[in-house]
């Protein structure tokens, strides 16, 4: 198992956020959680990267063996998780290349590994800007300065070619997004699909599903993962809406 | 916030990485400031009597003057009778070669990364080495000298080219322009001089290295750069102190005169110790740097990365008399613990269609105090001045304080004067997103920080920027939280 989440609750301020996710993920597997707005979503995105804003009162998580809640952020990072932002943040006077350029060496320092140079770097930049279609131009202005929707989404999954990462958190990627930018960043993260490698995506809405295809759905309300399913699951919800898995919730 | 604090903890103990001193036998004037310690340091230099006499009249007026109390900075009385006015290594009297210079003083600045030694010297760069009180050495002579070019110490220039030094010291900055710059004008010690002549485009960087040594001493180097008619030059100014409990005193003076089509750029990278992080010890610097923009189509451009002292007052100037001509300031100044820094500009506007441009980076952390003061004075005659400011104030952290002082005196209508100003903070949300890619929180405010100089970085020579970006780092290691 790649990724095991057991009884995960987490808090911000008074306000219990997460109250006992229970989820586990295998290499090769992509998972899909959905919910309506509030449930959760976006904080169990954060809790699992390390984001210091939320408290995590119980529960515990396992990502390749190892605690993944005693990690530090980029520590978590090192270990290959890769998380697309909702909102990538601007940085100016910092281009996209150098950003990387920092990030990947200390990744690589963190395993062990040699430092790319220049021109072993400049290649894997090429090979990772093909594959997502990602214009040379827009890696050289300051990161996401300036950058539309489209594109800002875009040299997040350019990032997430180039980090490799184990297991891929893609938060609510399909947001702001004009169909022809969804097709093109979902067909960049297909690209990056391998066995050895598991995405999860975080959406609101099935289109991104159509592109993404999961093996697993999951509904995440109050909370908690309420129901659990296929592919067919988001198919349904798309159709009838949340209100049902509301009333389910409620129900028991 | 808890591992905030923790590496906050871990990181303000670094200490200052050239904080070091070496032990070499020196030898000083007694304590105090007077009119025979004025004439002690004129005689131990050999001066002509007509420097001896400037020296008097400077110190002079020194007394009859106050020090500035309108800058944005507090510290305590200094006492000027308790500060050494100079102090040397003991050495021959002017070594002839490098094999005469004390090894111990070439080690000092070995050590400092400034290699004074043949084999090793910095490729396409000139140095002048300043060690308290004196010129140790000056590399590349004999190559620039073949293109009439003069660079050396001040005292040399004094003796070897009287005519130039009596014509333009203090043209620019008079003795009596201010408290400080009269006291350098009474004690100066040493520094470096520098002539490019009619058409020449110096072919490498010339540096100046100041090193303070010795305790309880002031150091009050004197610069002065002539660039001819339709001549270039690219000046770097480099500097370092050891850590001392005491504060110590550096006012210096810097003048550079650009003729006709001449262009002078000159950079500092200032890293004088700034005290330890409770505010014990460190530099008061309070120089006065100004360029006189004397020709038709001339241009100086002064860049600064200001990362040291414990007080900074320093206000490179540009005065644009020659029509067409250029002035340009690009500050990054970074504050952190308790220093101060009050520092800016000053455009003066005479000369028709000139141009003036402020690029202002200042970064305070801990809790520093970092103010920019800025004054452009467009005068009467000097139509279609234009000037373009930018202020951008970054803070970390929620002790510390950024200033902004901008003055704008305008006396002709057809001047057209832009002025923009930004305060932002370092957002928590630019660091998580830095670490969820993989790097340390060090590493996150290092890169952020150094995007945010990056205009003005990109105006240093690429050896220098390389390593004033390292500075901008240490600088600020540990104040985040």
């Amino acid at each position: 198992m790649m990724l095991t989440i057991n009884n995960l609750q987490a808090r911000v301020g008074d306000k219990a956020i997460l109250r006992g996710i229970n989820l586990s993920v295998k290499a090769g597997e992509v998972h899909a959680i959905m919910g309506p707005n509030g449930s959760g979503k976006s904080t169990l995105a954060s809790v699992l990267t390390g984001r210091e804003d939320y408290e995590v009162t119980g529960g515990d998580v396992t990502f390749n063996g190892k605690d993944l809640l005693s990690l530090s952020a980029e520590d978590r990072a090192r270990e290959g998780i890769f998380l697309a932002f909702q909102y990538p943040v601007e940085i100016p006077g910092v281009s996209t290349v150098n950003f990387m350029k920092t990030a990947l060496n200390q990744i690589r320092e963190y395993r062990g590994e040699q430092a790319l140079d220049a021109v072993a770097f400049l290649a894997r930049m090429k090979e990772k800007m093909k594959l997502v279609e990602i214009d040379q131009s827009l890696l050289s202005r300051s990161l996401n300065e300036g950058f539309s929707g489209g594109e800002k989404k875009r040299n997040e999954i350019f990032q997430m070619a180039m980090l490799e990462p184990k297991l891929a958190i893609l938060d609510e990627t399909d947001s702001g997004l004009d169909i022809d930018a969804l097709r093109i960043v979902a067909t960049g993260v297909n690209k990056l699909r391998t066995p050895q490698n598991a995405t999860i995506v975080v959406t609101h809405y099935q289109r991104l599903l159509d592109y993404i295809v999961p093996d697993f759905v999951h509904v995440l309300y109050q909370g908690r993962i309420v129901k659990s399913g296929g592919r067919d699951l988001a198919l349904q919800l798309e159709e009838k809406g949340y209100d049902w898995i509301k009333a389910e919730a409620a129900a028991v | 916030m808890a591992s905030d604090q923790r590496i906050l903890d871990d990181l303000t103990s670094k200490e200052y990485e050239h904080g070091w001193s070496v032990d070499i036998a020196s030898e000083s004037a007694p304590k105090g400031l007077s009119e025979d310690i004025v004439k002690f340091i004129s005689a131990r230099k050999g001066e002509p009597d007509w420097l001896l006499e400037w020296r008097l009249k400077s110190y002079r007026k020194w007394l009859e003057m106050t020090p500035p109390e309108w800058a944005n900075i507090h510290y305590p009385a200094i006492d000027y009778q308790s500060i050494i006015y100079y102090s040397a290594p003991r050495q021959k009297a002017s070594p002839k070669s490098l094999e005469e210079v004390d090894p111990e003083l070439l080690k000092t600045f070995e050590r400092l990364g400034i290699s004074l030694t043949e084999q090793k010297r910095l490729s396409g760069i000139a140095v002048d080495a300043v060690f308290d009180s004196v010129s140790v050495a000056t590399t590349f002579r004999e190559t620039l000298a073949e293109l009439g070019i003069i660079f050396c110490s001040f005292s040399e220039a004094v003796r070897e080219h009287p005519e130039l030094v009596r014509k333009y010291l203090g043209s620019v900055v008079p003795p009596h322009d201010n408290y400080f710059a009269a006291l350098n004008s009474a004690v100066f010690s040493d520094g470096s001089f520098c002539y490019i002549p009619h058409g020449v485009r110096c072919p490498m960087e010339l540096s100046t290295y100041f090193r303070i040594n010795a305790a309880n001493t002031g150091q009050f180097e004197r610069t002065l750069i002539i660039a001819d008619e339709g001549s270039y030059v690219s000046y770097l100014e480099g500097c370092t102190a050891p850590m001392r409990d005491e504060n110590q005193l550096h006012a210096a003076v810097v003048e550079i005169i650009a003729l006709k089509n001449a262009e002078v750029k000159y950079s500092t990278v200032q890293n004088w110790y700034p005290g330890d992080k409770d505010g014990k010890g460190g530099i008061y610097n309070f120089v006065t740097k100004r360029g006189l923009c004397a020709g038709d189509h001339s241009k100086i451009s002064w860049t600064q990365v200001e990362t040291g002292s414990a007080i900074t007052w320093k206000y490179p100037s540009c005065v644009l008399k020659g029509d067409y001509s250029v002035g340009e300031f690009y500050s990054v100044a970074v504050t952190n613990h308790h220093q101060q820094a009050d520092t800016g500009t000053k455009m003066v506007h005479i000369g028709k269609h000139t141009r003036s441009r402020i690029v202002s980076k200042g970064i305070s952390a801990g809790k520093s105090q970092n103010s920019y003061r800025g004054q452009v004075h467009v005068m009467k005659r000097a139509v279609n001045a234009r000037n373009h400011s930018q202020c951008d104030s970054l803070l970390m952290g929620d002790r510390c304080g950024a200033h902004t002082f901008p003055y704008i005196d305008v006396e002709n209508s057809s001047a057209r004067v832009e002025h923009e100003a930004t305060t932002s903070k370092i957002g928590e949300d630019q660091i998580f997103y830095c670490q969820q890619r993989g790097m340390d929180e060090e590493s996150a405010v290092a890169l952020i920080v150094n995007g945010y100089a990056k205009e003005v970085l990109n105006q240093l020579p690429m050896e220098f920027a390389v390593e004033a970006q390292k500075l901008l780092a240490l600088t600020l290691e540990g104040s985040v939280g």
